[in-house]
């Protein structure tokens, strides 16, 4: 578990590609996104000095997480095809330790790249304490476990990375445009409001928006409360991780 | 090949049980009530052309597919029972390669140590002594993807290797090795079984490694069809293989059986003859039928030879539609 684990990390920081990907992509999204919106776009519940720019930023950092647990997963998919996942799946170890050593890998790379991110704060207009920044962390590390074994129940299912890109854009990217990242559930039509109610990452989202603004909770706008959000949070990192170990367990 | 003197085979434990197992995927049946016993320290051969089911038998072995019907025991557990117990004991090379490239030789057998909870100083001595067996020490700090695939395929045999395993399973390991690097990898197997007792299960359609199994074992359409040493099966089809090619080989065909009695085969556009005294044959046909004949060869019977004695099928020629799925 731990050698998977240390893998991933090592792979990570050989491959340029990858760090670029997940930390500039969200990056000049979130310029470019929170740029031209800045003029049309205000969250509603929220004080006035929360714009476009502020209000997608926890976003812009779930989007990092995102974007860090899909290529995660696509290495597995990777390993598939390349047969390193054979010469694992022969080894001693069951197969609950192997997908906690790939969701742990994936986990880790993206909780390093938000913290990352979380320098650019001031830029989004918020000054973190010490205990908003060990409270941030805490959401991340739940939140990126989620993703990640998230992305495993798929990979582990997949046996090529184009049938992994057509299935994330289809189910990954909605869960995080659905999830309050973008837009807030407030704003958005009945049905589709519901829709965000039951996505497990809108919660996630609410977490990391109030950890954020531990210090002037009003910021945050109209999202869920924060024990809810973190205990919807948990439950969503464990029913994945458990989904992630059946599967694997059906593979051959 | 040094086979094993009879009363040793009789007195060692068996590496490898099957009784009746039987895989299909969907409609097509991939194995046939195969029954197999496969001694310790011996090195087997598993045989057979593509898509016959010797992938599918290795992957059984190889505890990554379970026996959809019969029995396989490995040192005698249950494989459904016990597979963590067993995979232990397990070594595994397949044929597509296991390695990470963008991880260094040294990395790539220590993350596979790790799986197999090797660490610390046995780690070291392990790898260390692998290594240098496999003449990959000046390689060991390069990235895999950088080796050559000779190179790659012997870190693959190290990893294999490192944790000790009693039983070392290998999926058609010569493919991608010149002929020079295939004899010292066969080479180096005999040497393993001689240093360490272990026992070697390899699949090939390799008829050069197959000559230097203990034994070997024909897979055919699913079906174990026979199994022997090397001697003993070519020792089945008695004298010589004479092969004819002729422009018209029916009507040759029925030509030879009217004038010499005996039943030529028609594999693959040639006609096969098994007799003794192969070389008077072929003078006697070539005299007996000028012009008709395009050429004429006799030879001491090979393991190819006693798969198309065994099957009426060339051993090379594809199935249609039998691809082995992966």
């Amino acid at each position: 578990m731990r050698a998977l684990w240390w893998r991933e990390i090592i792979r990570f920081v050989r491959q340029r590609s990858r760090v670029i990907g997940a930390f500039a992509q969200p990056l000049l999204f979130w310029i470019l996104l929170g740029g031209g919106f800045s003029a049309s776009f205000r969250p509603p519940g929220t004080p006035g000095d929360v714009g476009a720019l502020q209000y997608f930023y926890p976003g812009i950092i779930a989007l990092v997480l995102l974007f860090t647990a899909i290529f995660a997963t696509i290495a597995v998919v990777e390993d598939r095809k390349s047969g390193f996942l054979q010469g694992v799946l022969v080894a001693p170890i069951p197969r609950g330790s192997i997908v906690l050593g790939q969701a742990l890998g994936g986990t880790t790379l993206a909780v390093l790249q938000g913290v990352l991110f979380l320098a650019l704060a001031p830029l989004a207009g918020i000054s973190l304490s010490l205990l908003s920044i060990v409270a941030v962390t805490l959401v991340l590390v739940g939140v990126s476990f989620a993703l990640t074994n998230l992305g495993l129940v798929i990979a582990w299912r997949m046996e090529s990375t184009q049938g992994f890109h057509a299935i994330m854009n289809l189910i990954l990217m909605p869960i995080w445009l659905l999830s309050g990242a973008f837009f807030p559930a407030a704003g958005a039509p009945g049905w589709l409001g519901w829709v965000m109610r039951l996505n497990p990452l809108t919660y996630g989202m609410a977490a990391l928006r109030r950890a954020l603004y531990l210090s002037v909770p009003a910021a945050s706008g109209a999202v869920p409360p924060f024990a809810l959000s973190i205990f919807v949070t948990a439950v969503f990192s464990l029913v994945a991780f458990a989904g992630a170990t059946t599967v694997a367990r059906r593979a051959r | 090949m040094i086979a094993p003197t009879p009363s040793a085979e009789d007195a060692a434990p068996a590496a490898v049980v099957i009784r009746g197992l039987s895989h299909r995927y969907g409609d097509r049946r991939a194995l046939v009530n195969v029954e197999l016993d496969i001694r310790r320290g011996e090195i087997f051969g598993i045989l057979g052309p593509n898509g016959g089911g010797k992938t599918t038998l290795f992957k059984v072995l190889a505890t990554l597919t379970p026996a959809q019907e019969g029995r396989v025991e490995i040192f005698g557990e249950d494989v459904a029972r016990a597979p963590l117990a067993i995979r232990r004991r397990l070594g595994v090379v397949f044929q597509h390669p296991g390695l990470d490239p963008k991880l260094t030789v040294e990395e790539n057998l220590r993350c596979h140590a790790a799986l197999y909870g090797l660490g610390g100083a046995t780690f070291r001595v392990r790898s260390a002594t692998m290594l240098e067996r496999l003449g990959l020490v000046e390689r060991a700090r390069d990235l895999v993807e950088t080796l050559s695939g000779g190179l790659a395929r012997r870190v693959e045999l190290a990893k294999g290797l490192l944790h000790g395993p009693e039983l070392l399973l290998l999926d058609e390991p010569s493919t991608g090795l010149d002929p020079g690097a295939r004899r010292d990898f066969i080479e180096y197997l005999v040497h393993l079984r001689a240093t360490e007792g272990v026992t070697v299960v390899l699949t090939t359609h390799g008829m050069e490694e197959a000559e230097r199994c203990d034994r070997v074992g024909f897979v055919h359409r699913g079906a174990l069809v026979a199994v022997g040493t090397p001697d003993a099966l070519k020792a089945e089809i008695g004298g010589d293989v004479v092969v004819v090619h002729a422009g018209d080989p029916e009507r040759l065909r029925a030509r030879i059986r009217q004038r010499f009695g005996c039943e030529p085969r028609l594999v693959d556009g040639a006609l096969r003859v098994e007799l003794p005294r192969g070389h008077e044959f072929v003078r006697e046909v070539v005299d007996a039928f000028p012009g008709e004949i395009r050429s004429a060869t006799f030879g001491k019977p090979t393991l190819e030879d006693v798969f198309v004695h065994l099957t009426g099928h060339r051993f090379w020629a594809q199935e249609p539609g039998r691809e082995e799925s992966a």
